[in-house]
């Protein structure tokens, strides 16, 4: 629904140059990035883990999910990551389970 | 230049943070009842926040020159218990005549749960009757795509007009849905989840400026109370123009608040 939003703007809404947006904001995400790099290493060296990838959380499968989308090739990522981190099923629960959120949709 | 912060819950702030946003330019800014970080224990302890929310901190703003609206509601976190939220919700009428009330709010959907989803229609019964305007509170992370669409078809079952409500907490993968539906749509700016100011601007760029407005929804958690003149200074930055800034952080908010009669955003 969202490419055909009748709100969506043309190309070139930013007023800023690929270099001009690199020289602003390429340090705060080189930053990001290598955190993320580490985040997984991380997880990589967790009391459970395995060669088989047992004792992933699936938040954690999200995430390297998530990556794929970023490095597709097409555009619109950050809905379609939104998106893929998103329960899709439409009914109210009968109760609710907690508070808070986890970030990612639970198995079932 | 002046701004509205429309959403910020300076129950939890100081008033350093008053001072603060007053010397960067905030001369209003409406404060919707929402959870205090744990379950109040009785109706009463509602009471006690609604006569917070409608005399102490519209007197705390007016020394900085901020003028203070508020919200009414059970927050959707506390609306599991639908026999202690309808206890509540009773009290509500008491405080919808205070000069300060602006409306019903922010009610929503927390877990999309059933008993969230009846409290948040009997809600909007109550914004209705009473002609209200309407500030919607949308899930966090994996739940607010789910709860954003069941909250819109509950507003439009109840007959409400989508002109008369702004939704909230938009992201990336709700904010068309709901301005093709004919709502407002807030973007709230918080360092960690929802939208940063970054992201707020990169949403403008990409879906016009209709409609939308920012906030930064300070509280107890990690939030900035000056997020929206920070993200005026990112529109800046990228060469935005001074009237798109205007519009996003005043005329847009003005626009819709301005649909009470009781919203003053300055002397005019």
């Amino acid at each position: 629904m969202t490419l055909e939003s009748k709100f969506m703007t043309e190309r070139n809404s930013c007023p800023m140059t690929a270099a001009e947006i690199a020289d602003a904001y390429f340090m705060e995400h080189r930053a990001k990035l290598i955190d993320l790099a580490a985040f997984l290493d991380r997880v990589d060296r967790a009391s459970d883990a395995d060669d088989e990838g047992l004792g992933v959380d699936f938040r954690i499968t999200a995430l390297h999910e998530c990556l794929k989308i970023l490095n597709d090739g097409k555009n619109d990522r950050t809905r379609r990551v939104l998106e893929h981190l998103s329960d899709h099923s439409s009914e109210p629960l009968q109760t609710a389970p907690m508070k808070g959120a986890l970030g990612a949709p639970a198995p079932e | 230049m002046k701004y509205i912060d429309p959403h910020i819950h300076m129950v939890s702030r100081t008033t350093d943070d008053y001072e603060r946003m007053a010397m960067a330019g905030c001369v209003a800014i409406t404060e919707p009842a929402f959870w205090a970080g744990f379950d109040r224990s009785s109706p009463q302890g509602f009471y006690d926040y609604y006569k917070q929310l409608t005399d102490t901190e519209p007197k705390r703003a007016a020394q900085y020159g901020i003028r203070h609206h508020c919200w009414l509601c059970v927050n959707p976190k506390e609306a599991e218990d639908a026999g202690f939220a309808k206890e509540v919700m009773s009290i509500i009428p008491d405080f919808m005549d205070c000069p300060n009330v602006l409306g019903i709010g922010e009610i929503g959907l927390n877990k999309n749960s059933r008993n969230e989803l009846m409290i948040l229609e009997a809600h909007l019964e109550l914004a209705l009757s009473t002609n209200q305007l309407v500030l919607v509170h949308t899930p966090h992370l994996e739940d607010k795509l789910k709860g954003t669409r069941l909250i819109m078809d509950a507003i439009f079952n109840a007959g409400l007009q989508p002109d008369r409500v702004l939704i909230d907490h938009v992201e990336e993968h709700t904010v068309s849905e709901v301005l093709d539906r004919g709502f407002w749509a807030g973007m709230t700016l918080y360092p960690d989840s929802k939208c940063t100011p970054q992201r707020a601007v990169d949403i403008l760029e990409t879906y016009g400026t209709e409609r939308l407005w920012m906030n930064s929804a300070g509280d107890w958690g990690p939030s900035d109370p000056l997020s929206v003149p920070k993200a005026r200074i990112e529109m800046r930055r990228r060469g935005h123009s001074e009237d798109m800034v205007r519009k996003v952080t005043w005329d847009n908010p003005k626009t819709f608040l301005s649909r009470s009669p009781r919203f003053r955003a300055d002397d005019d």
